[in-house]
Order: C-alpha cells, then structure tokens, then sequence
C-alpha cells in the first residue's frame, strides 16, 4: 500500500473525568481520496476530525503527514496543508476581501500574495460579481459566510481539507454552492483529499468514495 | 520632618470614632436596615488597623532583614491571590501565575528604588521597604486582575475566530496576539488615566500623608512623582508577565488552543 497523505492512528481522546470519547481510532486517507466520517450524533466524528487537523491534543495515538508524524513545531506548516473547517463559518471584521487576505498574514504563508483575479474568478463561478469582496462580512448569510471560507481556504492549494458538516444548517441553494466548490477544487489537481464529516448519508455518498463509520467513539466500519 | 506634626491621643481618636452615630442615625431616620453592617463595618475598620499598626509596630522596632522580607513575600502572597479572586474565569495554574507575575513585577520594581532611587540604608528599612511595596502591590494587583480578566474573556469570546486561525496555519502567537494585546492594553489603562490626572483631579494618599506630616510640598511631590513611576512599571511588567504566562498555559507547544482549561466561575 502507498503512503497514505493523511492519517491517524490509534487516536484516542478523554474527556476530563476520564471517559474515553473516542478510542483507539485509525483512519488512512490516500491521495485523491474522499473520504465521509459518518456515524449518529455524538459519536465523535466533530472530534476525530479536530483530531486529524491537531486542533486538540490527543491523549492516545499520533498523526502522519506524507507517513511521517506531525511534530508540535511543524504542526502550522502541516494546518497550512490540510485546512479544517468549522461547521459554523467563522469570518473576521471587515470586508470579504479583509477576509480571504487575512491568511497571507501570517508567517507560514510568508511569500505568498493574495490573487484577486483568482478570488473574482471563484466568485464568478458562483454567480457572484466581484462587488462581493467589498460586502461587510457581518452582512453575510450563513450561506455566503461558509462560502467565504471555503474560498479562504482553498485559495491557499491544500492538499487535503477537513470539513466539518460544512452544509449544516445552510439552505439549498448554499448547499448545492458549496458541495460544487468541494467538487471542483478535488478534481483541479489529482491528489487532493477531502475527508467530509456529515450525518447526511445521501450526501456523504454523493461527496465521498468511501465512508468509514463511528459509534460511541470507536470505529466500527 | 517639622513640628507641626500633631499626635493624636485616644481621645482624639474616639472622638472620630464617634462619628459612626452620623450613619447610624441616618440608617435609622430612613430604615435603611444597615445598623449591624455598620457596626459590624466600623468594628472590622478598627480592629483590622490596630492589628496591622501593632505588626508594623513591632517589624518597625525589630529591623530585622528577614522579618521585613517575610512580611513582604506575604504581602506580595495576598495580593497575588486577591487578584485572582476578582477574575470570573478561571484555569488552573492562574494562582500560580498570578503569584509569581506579582513577585517578580513589584520586587524588581521596589528592589531597584530602594537601592537605586531612594538608596536606603540598609536596603531593608521597614519604613521605606514596606510602604513602597505596598502601593506598588496595591496598583499591580489591580492590572493583573484586569489583564487576566480580559485575557480569559477575550479568548472565550473570540474561541472560533482563534481556532480559525489556527486551523490556516497560524501559530499560537499569531492566533492569540489580539486577545494578548488587549489584555496588557486593558490592565495598563488604570494607572495611565491616574498619571492624567494625578495632583489635578485627586492628590494622593501617600502625598496627603506626608502632606499631613509635615513634609514640605515639593519634597512630597518629589516622592509622589518616584511612586507614579514605580507603580507603572511595576503594573506594566505584572500585567505583561501574567499575560503571557496565562497565553502560555492556555496554548499548547502543538499550537492549540486549550479552551476547555478556561472555566466560568460558578
């Protein structure tokens, strides 16, 4: 088997008294590879996904990048690489193009310059006209505010994104906006991975290759 | 020091304590109900005192260097937990933090005016020693309480903003540097307002003090002046300190956010 790009292994997670909220979880996900983490609510899967972005510490297990695990002071370069994204949006003061500027803000994007014929490109595709980037983003839907960071993140070429029930509490129309985005930044470059985090079993189906499923914290499928 | 300096008598003293009757009458004129509290109030104000007079009494006559450290190292003690009794959020390592930020601030800050700035002899007279750290302590205390605060609220307001961050790559300073800011900027703000103005809105109690002991004004002023300075950066390097010692604690090697640490007192 090839190195798989993304992986964790054996992680566990404990709740504060000591509880086990997940346990001895593995997932590989390999390059060009969609894969959804379903299971009922509570399962997990919000945490495993944290877990495989470094987001949390993990009190069992370990997390591999390209096969090698991610040491605490590479873990930016490696966030930089495989971007998670909240469930609910989270956009910053000012304006949508304050917005998809602000990650070239810091060090581990140091060199990089923010493309606005790319951005109004994007935007384009979603029949949005580049008077977008001016809207203030408390002005923003729920909708448009997911779609605001899906384009932040993506904008930066991961190699694999970490989505968090990103459609969650969206409208259709948002939701069609957004599973389109997803579907074409996986296919602009061969070995992109996507690992999805839904309850939506349709959907999952629809965003994914192969599912892997959780209960009560362990891998069951 | 002149001799117009008047030493009140017992009687003198009574006589003041008298006055207490002014906010008994008014409670009872108005059924206010607070008869108890003030007596409870008035009771505490005189026994809390004639304790601390009769403890400096006795450090005052002994001078005693290691006497006059112990008493600085608990009164630096109290005030680093009575900062940390004003905060409403909470994190285990914040006594410790506030302790060690408060030690370090206002020894540094009163070790160099008693040997470099006044230049006492010895270094440890309790006449100088102890009424410098306490009005250095007394302000410290003040902005590491405000500073912690805000730190804790910052970062539990912001959580998903911080966490956004760190999901792009930003490393725990980049992520966590506005809640920093504004927590040292927040805890810094008291003592600059009272810089403002000082002498021209209040005078201070340790001017009045030296005022009503016969000190000639411009030699009062003189001190007030050394103390304004003590006092900023004493609050300037405490908040700075348990600023960062909390960033510290509440960010991992890793580059997380521990949210889950910062707890809501109940």
């Amino acid at each position: 088997m090839s190195t798989a790009l993304l992986e964790g292994r054996g992680i566990g997670r404990r709740a504060e008294g000591g509880a086990w909220l997940l346990q001895d979880v593995s997932v590989a996900v390999a390059p060009g590879e969609r894969v959804a983490v379903v299971g009922p609510s509570g399962a997990g899967k919000s945490l495993l996904l944290r877990s495989l972005a470094g987001l949390d510490p993990v009190q069992a297990g370990e997390i591999l990048w390209h096969g090698r695990a991610v040491a605490s002071e590479g873990m930016p370069g490696f966030r930089a690489h495989a971007i998670y994204l909240h469930q609910r949006a989270v956009v910053f003061e000012g304006s949508v193009e304050d917005n998809l500027r602000l990650p070239f803000t810091l060090t581990v994007h140091a060199g990089r310059t923010w493309d606005r014929d790319r951005a109004e490109g994007r935007l384009e595709s979603l029949g949005r006209g580049p008077d977008f980037l001016d809207k203030p983003a408390r002005d923003l839907s729920g909708g448009e505010a997911q779609i605001v960071a899906f384009l932040r993140a993506i904008q930066l070429d991961p190699e694999a994104l970490l989505l968090d029930e990103p459609t969650a509490a969206l409208d259709e129309n948002a939701v069609r906006s957004i599973e389109r985005l997803v579907g074409a930044w996986h296919a602009e470059v061969s070995d992109r991975a996507l690992v999805w985090v839904g309850h939506d079993r349709e959907q999952a189906r629809r965003m994914a290759d192969r599912e892997i499923r959780l209960r009560a914290g362990r891998r069951v499928a | 020091m002149s001799s117009a300096y008047i030493d009140l008598s017992f009687s003198q003293v009574a006589l003041a304590a008298a006055l207490i009757l002014v906010n008994a009458a008014i409670s009872m004129g108005l059924s206010l109900g607070m008869e108890r509290r003030l007596l409870v109030a008035a009771t505490r104000t005189v026994v809390q005192l004639a304790l601390i007079g009769l403890v400096l009494d006795w450090v005052f006559a002994v001078r005693s260097p290691w006497i006059v450290v112990s008493l600085m190292a608990v009164m630096a003690l109290v005030a680093g937990v009575a900062a940390v009794r004003r905060t409403d959020r909470r994190y285990r390592g914040i006594w410790l933090n506030s302790v060690g930020s408060i030690f370090a601030s206002s020894w540094l800050v009163t070790g160099v005016a008693l040997v470099a700035i006044v230049r006492v002899r010895p270094w440890y007279d309790p006449q100088y020693a102890i009424p410098l750290l306490g009005m250095v302590l007394g302000n410290t205390l003040n902005g590491i309480s405000l500073g912690l605060d805000r730190l804790t609220e910052e970062l539990s307001a912001r959580r998903d903003r911080v966490d956004a961050l760190l999901a792009l790559g930003a490393t725990r300073w980049e992520a966590a540097q506005e809640p920093v800011r504004r927590s040292v900027r927040t805890g810094m703000i008291p003592i600059i307002n009272s810089m403002m103005i000082v002498g021209i809105v209040s005078i201070p109690g340790m001017m009045t003090g030296q005022l009503l002991a016969g000190v000639d004004p411009l030699n009062a002023v003189e001190y007030q002046i050394v103390i304004m300075f003590l006092i900023a950066s004493a609050t300037a390097l405490g908040t700075v300190g348990v600023v960062l010692l909390g960033y510290r604690r509440l960010f991992s090697p890793s580059h997380q956010f521990l949210h889950q640490e910062i707890r809501q007192r109940a």
